[in-house]
């Protein structure tokens, strides 16, 4: 473990020491405010300990810089992270876990919108931030210039759906008892001098102390010159940009970097005129929109936010997996061997050779053969956005059809059968390594 | 004073002949001039003269639009004076960045402008999610919703096309991979489905020189012709549309009756 060389940690201790700090004060202030604002005396108590526990305990280990002394994330939880995500199956655990920890969030939001639950996972979570820190594999990749935001992005967005949601729950529970909303409440006007001209004011001061702080403690990155001949492993697109990059596993570079994308844009586009449900507008709710809340979750939080993290965290050389305290062993190997759909078919399913036109055949003959060879992906991929769409509109979807008419109704399912084509391929891959449903690499077509 | 009454510092400054002009009305103590400064100032008058409360609290709006605009101002900023120290040549590109670091004064500017975009994006991210949350996008508001989907497109373009310009590996990298799937544009990319289908008397139209990627680049690969690309959309093209639609975009928020409230 050339990982933990004493060099590594001293570099490091100084800025985990004020971490430790910083945690201990944010948890100090929390126990103040419930002390004096809530009286709640066994909380402040209970979190007057834990900043404690960061001042005394944590925050001397960490400066001392002895691998005896300094905290660490325990080596068994290392090796289990290291063992469910570094493998082959890497990617499936994360994608699976990641969908099963937002439905769990979901389900239970009741609960982790306590302030005490949310203010707890908070702190488990820096704190195994701060613990992981000390792994070299895992501090190279978070604590690269560029990778900072995200770290900081997974926190913002931690914070604004954990407020969205309490508001959200709070607001279905009185109009469930048929009071006003939160905003209902806040109807009465103010003068914009002084009210919100200060609030401007003020976040503009902030905002740029905390910019000016960020430049000074954190150099912008500046590799070697460029050079057209030299390409890293792995290269990857500017991070806003892994959820697309991460598409390409699954996808061409025609669905993954035009198509997709074109769609997402369209389909934003389109959400204003696609939800007709009048309620719901000026208030944070969950209950009265469930189904155009779970849509914009699953593709902003799972198939947006989910992907740049593991396209950040999780994606080493050879795009392949690597466990965040894993070392990017280059020579590291998996086994890619992907069929297409049209293989199974004629290959396993029939026995016999692929249909493929003769040498030398005009354009129509070949494209024959093409269809011939392709036929039951073509099939599939047809029905599934033809003749998908209508059966919708008389089954499950028969409200939504009536109110919306033909044309907003079929919009909003291809963009929405659009959407889930991404784990459609995923979980097809995972499971019986499906390359492309429909082959036809002689016109570069392949889906 | 003349009348002996005790004047202080601040309001010598304010019954000045200089602060008088401009300024145009005293300062805004009492209700009356709370309001007429809304009004008279130029740079306020972006805003009404009085909202709903909830409509300005914190908890609803995260002031992430505002935050955002914020940022925009920023980059323009250390942009422009970034501007002043760096030539998009081949020849100068990383060195001036590189000297931006070492040789010159006030060395965090690079920083600002970098740490700023990322920031920038995030948060359009972020109000996007909280317009999103709060409905906000429902009539009459639709098309501010659009017209913001347009600036997060623009935003995000802006991040690519600056990404470029340090000239280092990470810099030409990065693009590379993005930029290569222009490559596979239907119809319009060489190695985009259906390519084939533009022919003009049995000859390709679309090529590795003529096709979607190469209208990006310039060029069949990331060179010089691409870093003048992205200079100029960074630098000029983007901003200035980006502008223009955050023009439309704040004055349809007062148009559309003001930030969203519940009816
Ligand atoms: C450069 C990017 C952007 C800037 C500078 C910007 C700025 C703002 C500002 C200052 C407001 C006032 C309320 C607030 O702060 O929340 C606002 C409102 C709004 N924005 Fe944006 N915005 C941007 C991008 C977007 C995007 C990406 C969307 C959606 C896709 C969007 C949709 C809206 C809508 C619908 C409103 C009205 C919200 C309401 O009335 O509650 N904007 N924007």
């Amino acid at each position: 473990m050339h990982g933990n060389s004493q060099v590594f940690l001293e570099g490091i201790s100084g800025f985990l020491g004020w971490y430790y700090v910083s945690l201990a004060a944010m948890n100090l202030i929390a126990a103040y405010w419930l002390w004096r604002a809530r009286h709640l005396v066994g909380q402040a108590i209970f979190w007057l300990v834990v900043a404690l526990f960061y001042m005394g305990y944590l925050a001397p280990m960490a400066t001392s810089a002895d691998p005896e002394w300094m905290p660490q994330m325990p080596a068994l939880i290392r090796n289990l992270v290291n063992v469910s995500l570094g493998g082959s199956t890497g990617a499936v655990t994360y994608s699976v876990g990641s969908m099963v920890l937002l439905i769990v969030l979901y389900l239970g939001r009741r609960f982790f919108v306590r302030g005490q639950v949310a203010w707890g996972m908070l702190n488990l979570s820096l704190l195994a931030l701060g613990l992981s820190m000390t792994d070299y594999n895992f501090y190279t990749i978070a604590a690269k210039p560029d990778n900072v935001p995200i770290v900081g992005l997974i926190f913002l967005i931690a914070f604004f759906t954990w407020l969205a949601t309490s508001r959200a729950v709070e607001n279905d529970d009185r109009i469930a008892r048929g009071e006003p909303t939160l905003e209902h409440e806040g109807s009465e006007k103010v003068l914009v001098w002084p009210d919100l001209v200060y609030t401007e004011l003020i976040c503009m001061v902030a905002l740029t102390a905390f910019l000016l702080l960020w430049g000074i403690g954190l150099e912008a990155p500046l590799e070697e010159p460029a050079s057209s001949v030299k390409t890293p492993n792995p290269s990857k697109a500017p991070w806003y940009f892994l959820g697309l990059q991460e598409m390409l596993v699954y996808f061409d570079p025609w669905m993954a970097g035009v198509v997709m994308p074109s769609m997402i844009v369209v389909g934003l586009m389109a959400i204003p005129y696609l939800d007709f449900n009048p309620k719901g507008m000026g208030y944070y709710t969950i209950a009265e929109r469930k189904f155009s809340y779970l849509t914009y979750q699953f593709g902003f939080l799972l198939l947006w936010i989910v992907l740049i993290v593991l396209g950040t965290f999780l994606r080493g050389p050879n795009w392949n997996i690597y466990s965040p305290y894993e070392l990017w062993d280059v020579h590291k190997v998996e086994a890619l061997n992907n069929v297409d759909l049209s293989q199974y078919f004629w290959i396993s399913g029939m026995n016999m050779a692929m249909p493929r036109a003769p040498n030398g055949s005009s354009v129509p003959i070949q494209l024959f053969y093409i269809a011939q060879r392709e036929w039951l992906g073509i099939v599939l991929v047809l029905a599934y956005f033809v003749v998908l769409p209508p059966f919708l509109a008389i089954t499950v979807f028969r409200k939504y059809y009536a109110k919306m008419g033909f044309v907003r109704f079929m919009v909003m399912s291809n963009l929405l059968l659009f959407m889930l084509l991404l784990p459609i391929k995923m979980v097809l891959r995972w499971t019986v390594n499906l390359k492309y449903i429909v082959s036809i690499p002689e016109y570069f077509l392949n889906l | 004073m003349a009348s002996g009454e005790k004047q202080s510092l601040g309001d010598v400054i304010r019954d000045s002949q200089i602060w008088k002009s401009i300024f145009r009305h005293p300062a805004p103590v009492d209700r009356r001039n709370r309001v007429v400064v809304m009004l008279t100032n130029f740079f306020l008058h972006l805003h009404p003269v009085s909202v709903k409360k909830q409509g300005i609290a914190l908890s609803y709006t995260w002031c992430m639009g505002g935050v955002t605009f914020f940022l925009f101002l920023v980059e323009t900023v250390t942009g422009v004076l970034l501007m002043f120290y760096y030539r998009p040549t081949l020849e100068w590109a990383y060195n001036d960045i590189l000297s931006l670091r070492d040789v010159t004064s006030l060395g965090i500017l690079r920083e600002l402008h970098r740490w700023g975009a990322h920031a920038m994006v995030i948060t359009v991210w972020l109000h996007m999610y909280r317009v999103f949350l709060t409905g906000s996008y429902k009539p009459p508001r639709e098309f501010n919703w659009v017209i913001g989907v347009i600036l997060l497109l623009l935003t995000l373009l802006l991040s690519f096309t600056g990404y470029l310009l340090p000239w280092d590996q990470l810099a030409i990298w990065a693009i590379t991979v993005g930029s290569n799937m222009a490559r596979a544009t239907p119809i319009l990319g060489y190695e985009g489905p259906g390519q084939q289908l533009l022919t003009l008397g049995g000859i390709d139209m679309i090529t590795s020189g003529s096709d979607a990627r190469f209208g990006l680049l310039g060029a069949r690969f990331v060179g010089e012709e691409t870093l003048n690309r992205f200079y100029v959309l960074h630098c000029i093209a983007i901003p200035l549309s980006a502008a223009f639609l955050m023009a439309i975009h704040f004055w349809r928020v007062r148009k559309d009756g003001g930030i969203s409230g519940p009816l």
